[in-house]
């Protein structure tokens, strides 16, 4: 997987955006304040419901809110200074617990119409397996048509920088906000149109045909959303949800969704952008990812440890930074900058070992990360922040361990 | 028997406790029901100061104040706190001082149980509350719990810190605090009725204490049970939540929100009797439909039994559960408007003042239905799907838990406190603490629906541009609403120190009940002769 290459895909695709030449898929103009309206058949009858509903629960408040305001005005003591002794009725009394029960029915009906289409995930033509990580969504193609073996995956972070969302304005003490020096006077930058919801590899899909999702997750619960496609599933480790998809041919486009359920310290960190394009389109991207993922992976060594420490901390920057700080001062994942695990020489082979499998909450990279990404990475986390282990790790490397 | 009783009378009178030991082992339905609504009152102002810290942090988007870890950490134990900490001890505090005095009875009928169940309270919630101090000022700031006060597995069993141990211990400690006060209101109910009280003509407080206790005591187990699942997977080698040992983390959805839903219902009932107390008061006119009050509060509270998967309609249910589910939460919505119809049937041609405890009272009605019916609107599954972990569902649940319950304990305490402290809450006061809050807590509350619609989901530390509009008011309308509450604090200060106008043993000329028979504030020891209910 050419994750660089996708890199540059999604900063061209971005800087498009905002230069406004994508206005179809302008997520952030079209609603703050009201359902969004869907672009997916079925998202559309859901929205339609929505509204049916609101309007019926606002017409049944006023009606109260009017009785209430009618009597606060008429009925109080300067108006009204003798009150009324009823304290029954029968008949009223059976009349609001009727009405209310013919109004459940009727919103009953289409409720259940709509909730057996949304169930209905068979005749896909495309599936792909949807994997919550923390924090970051995994994509893998499973089956496309007559291919039963697509053989395409590939991983999608934020692409937000974080000097876009880190501001902090304490200088220090109460709340723990990274390192001392990340405190002071960090430059608060304006934040690009898509901030929060852009990333670096948009899961791509083609309109005017049914794509299945296989919803599930290496950690935690998460959950897969993307408003214009009709509502969420629970991505649940060890279980996989099923949901569906048909973008209509016309809509392509890009769309946007967020994780939905809370899976710890950077759940509103990991977005999903969905680039819808045509069919045709889409074959020619499926068929260019097959071939990469099928060409033999990249072991050109690297000239030297700068070239290495130059790559890994771009990496670094995506895929570990969020875990294991910024500076490598640790986090939810294991600090680095002084740590003998990076440092030891005892620890190079462990390093690559965990890096590839995993370990514990530490996901797996193999087949996520290339060989050349992996040993740049571990190269950077090994000399960067005095670590100055001096080891440099070659893709060859990484390859053997795999 | 009448000798007995006149003898040990007196020879309490005589040694009525003074200082720290009054309070420490006090066995008085009085003193331990001012107790908890003390420590409601601390909770409420500790959970709102976290709910600060949450509204600070998304006042625009990136981060600002605190970083996301600790972020998740405010938002658990603001959860916690709250719900644990405030709302369910506040009325326990409600049903210690009223209950015993609107049937004439003597005191709670278990009052050294009494006491363990408040003084568990303390304790339980310094092990949960000294997590955050830690994480806060503590060396290398340890994790507080983080997983949201649900506490989803695996986020809270395999990837939970090291304070879930001791969240796990407070939850424990308050569900037999919980259970111990439930059982001590069914005992008194059952047990200490004036003669004359039939159940059917108890006040509607005391009916729907009942029957909350009723559900407190079905439901605690399970979470303790819950968390007991909990702490094995943690420690002891199980798997119950974990598929990689055979087990299932939606099943600790299951069983977390079989407690949790009738825990909503804990939470609102007793708010429902607040309400059928205060209303007809004010409006000097009989509560409309006592019967159908009860018979639908006794349907609630069946029906919380059996909608509790409707939290969980995202986590892949069969079609059929899903259906079932998405039915019987919608049917909830015919006896909770058969509540609120029998409150504006019972306004309607009344004679109505609106004294403080009335504008809190019929603000909870409008607002409470609010609330009910955007619960309505997640009722129905398709749409929850998009609703579902939005701020539109933090928007639902708290117009019906601070806009319904605290609003009713803010009614109640402006309803009973002369009773409790003999002087009457200052007016001044009272109004700039109900125009405040009103006002605010709409600011606060409302945009979220907004931004729950339009797609931002819940618990997020940061977020779009696009919801970033109605968030910096939503964080303005948080603080009005935080800094209105010192108001309240006044109140009550101006209270307990017996400031104001002196109150008549009944204050409010509608108003109807054995409370209202006793001297205000009301003596140590009342109704130590039962009085005659006819």
């Amino acid at each position: 997987m050419q994750s660089t290459l996708f890199h540059r895909m999604a900063v061209g695709l971005t800087s498009l955006m905002i230069s406004g030449l994508a206005t179809a898929s302008d997520w952030a103009e079209r609603s703050d304040h009201n359902l969004r309206p869907g672009v997916t058949a079925v998202a559309q009858e859901v929205h339609g419901l929505h509204n049916t509903v609101l309007w019926i629960v606002s017409i049944i408040g006023l009606l109260v809110f009017g009785l209430i305001l009618i009597s606060v005005i008429r009925h109080r003591r300067s108006k009204h200074p003798t009150p009324a002794t009823f304290h029954e009725n029968i008949f009223l009394e059976v009349l609001w617990t009727i009405i209310p029960f013919i109004i459940l029915i009727a919103m009953a009906v289409p409720a259940t119409r709509v909730l057996i289409e949304l169930d209905d995930t068979a005749d896909s033509e495309l599936t792909v397996k949807v994997t919550g990580y923390r924090w970051r969504w995994g994509y893998e193609y499973l089956t496309y048509q007559d291919d039963n073996d697509v053989g395409v995956s590939f991983i999608s972070s934020l692409a937000t920088p974080p000097e876009q969302y880190q501001n902090p304005v304490l200088s220090g003490g109460l709340f723990p906000y990274g390192t001392a020096k990340d405190r002071v006077g960090a430059p608060s930058q304006d934040k690009d149109h898509n901030y929060m919801l852009e990333v670096d590899n948009p899961l791509v899909i083609p309109s005017g045909q049914k794509v299945r999702f296989l919803v599930t997750s290496d950690d935690v619960i998460h959950s897969f959303w993307i408003p214009d496609f009709g509502g969420k599933k629970d991505a649940i480790p060890g279980f996989v949800n099923e949901t569906w998809a048909l973008v209509p041919e016309g809509q392509e486009g890009t769309y946007y969704g967020q994780c939905a359920e809370l899976c710890g310290k950077n759940h509103a960190f990991m977005p999903i952008e969905v680039k819808v394009v045509s069919q045709s389109e889409f074959q020619e991207w499926l068929a260019q990812r097959k071939e990469e993922a099928a060409a033999a992976p990249d072991l050109t060594p690297f000239e030297n440890l700068e070239a290495a420490m130059a790559a890994g901390e771009k990496v670094y920057a995506s895929q570990c930074a969020l875990c294991h700080g910024q500076n490598g001062e640790g986090g939810i994942g294991l600090p680095f900058a002084g740590d003998d695990f990076a440092i030891k020489p005892e620890h190079r082979e462990e390093h690559i070992h965990v890096v590839l499998e995993g370990r514990n909450a530490m996901p797996a990279f193999k087949g996520q990360l290339t060989p050349k990404d992996i040993a740049a990475v571990i190269t950077y986390e090994r000399n960067a922040w005095g670590n100055d282990s001096g080891d440099l790790i070659q893709p060859e490397d990484v390859h053997e361990e795999e | 028997m009448s000798t007995v009783a006149a003898a040990h009378d007196d020879h309490d009178h005589h040694h009525a406790p003074t200082g720290l030991k009054r309070w420490l082992f006090s066995t008085n339905h009085k003193d331990i029901g001012t107790l908890y609504l003390w420590f409601s009152f601390a909770m409420f102002l500790a959970g709102g100061f976290m709910a600060m810290i949450i509204r600070a942090e998304l006042i625009e988007p990136g981060m600002q104040f605190v970083d996301p870890e600790f972020f998740n950490q405010m938002t658990t134990v603001h959860g916690l706190t709250m719900v644990f900490g405030a709302v369910m001890p506040g009325f326990v505090g409600l049903a210690n001082w009223m209950i015993p005095l609107m049937i004439g009875a003597p005191d709670m009928a278990l009052p050294r149980m009494n006491n363990w169940s408040f003084w568990i309270l303390p304790f339980a919630f310094a092990i949960l509350l000294s997590s955050v101090l830690l994480s806060a000022f503590g060396h290398g700031n340890p994790s507080a719990p983080n997983f949201g006060w649900t506490f989803y597995a695996p986020l809270s069993t395999k990837y939970g810190p090291a304070s879930t141990d001791l969240f796990i211990l407070s939850v424990h400690m308050m569900g037999i605090s919980s259970i111990m006060g439930a059982i001590n209101v069914i005992v008194t109910v059952f047990n200490l009725r004036a003669p004359g009280m039939t159940l059917m003509k108890m006040p509607l407080f005391v009916w729907t204490w009942l029957i909350t206790a009723f559900l407190l005591i079905a439901v605690m187990p399970v979470l303790a049970g819950a968390v007991t699942m909990m702490l094995t997977d943690r420690h002891f080698g199980t798997s119950f939540f974990d598929a990689a040992g055979g087990g299932d983390p939606v099943l600790f959805q299951h069983v977390f929100w079989f407690f949790g839903h009738p825990e909503v219902y804990i939470m609102i009932l007793p708010a429902f009797g607040i309400v059928s107390a205060i209303i007809p008061t004010f409006a000097r006119k009989q509560l409309f439909g006592y019967a159908s009050m009860v018979y639908a509060t006794a349907s609630i509270a069946l029906l919380s039994f059996v909608v509790w998967a409707h939290h969980m309609f995202t986590v892949g249910m069969p079609l059929a559960g899903t259906l079932f589910f998405m039915y019987m939460t919608m049917l909830i919505s015919v006896p909770t408007g058969v509540k609120v119809f029998n409150w504006v049937a019972t306004m309607w041609r009344g004679s109505m003042t609106f004294e403080l405890p009335m504008k809190w009272a019929i603000t909870f009605v409008i607002l409470f239905t609010c609330g009910g019916l955007s619960g309505l609107m997640l009722a129905i599954t398709p749409v929850d799907f998009q609703y579902h972990d939005t701020y539109f569902v933090v928007a639902h649940f708290h117009y019906v838990l601070v806009s319904g319950a605290v609003f009713t304990m803010f009614a109640a305490a402006y309803y009973w406190l002369p009773k409790w402290s003999g002087v009457m809450p200052s007016k001044l006061l009272g109004e700039l603490h109900f125009w405040n809050s009103l006002i605010s807590v709409n600011l606060l509350f409302f945009p979220m629906h907004f931004v729950g619609l339009a797609g931002m989901p819940r618990r997020y530390a940061d977020y779009a541009l696009q919801f970033a509009d109605y968030n910096f008011w939503i964080s303005i309308g948080g603080f009005w609403f935080g800094l209105s509450q010192l108001f309240f604090l006044a109140v009550c200060l101006q209270c307990a120190l017996k400031k104001g106008e002196k109150a008549e043993a009944k204050p409010w000329d509608g108003a109807e009940g054995l409370e209202w028979e006793v001297p205000s504030p009301a003596p140590f020891h009342t109704f130590d002769t039962p009085p005659v209910v006819k």
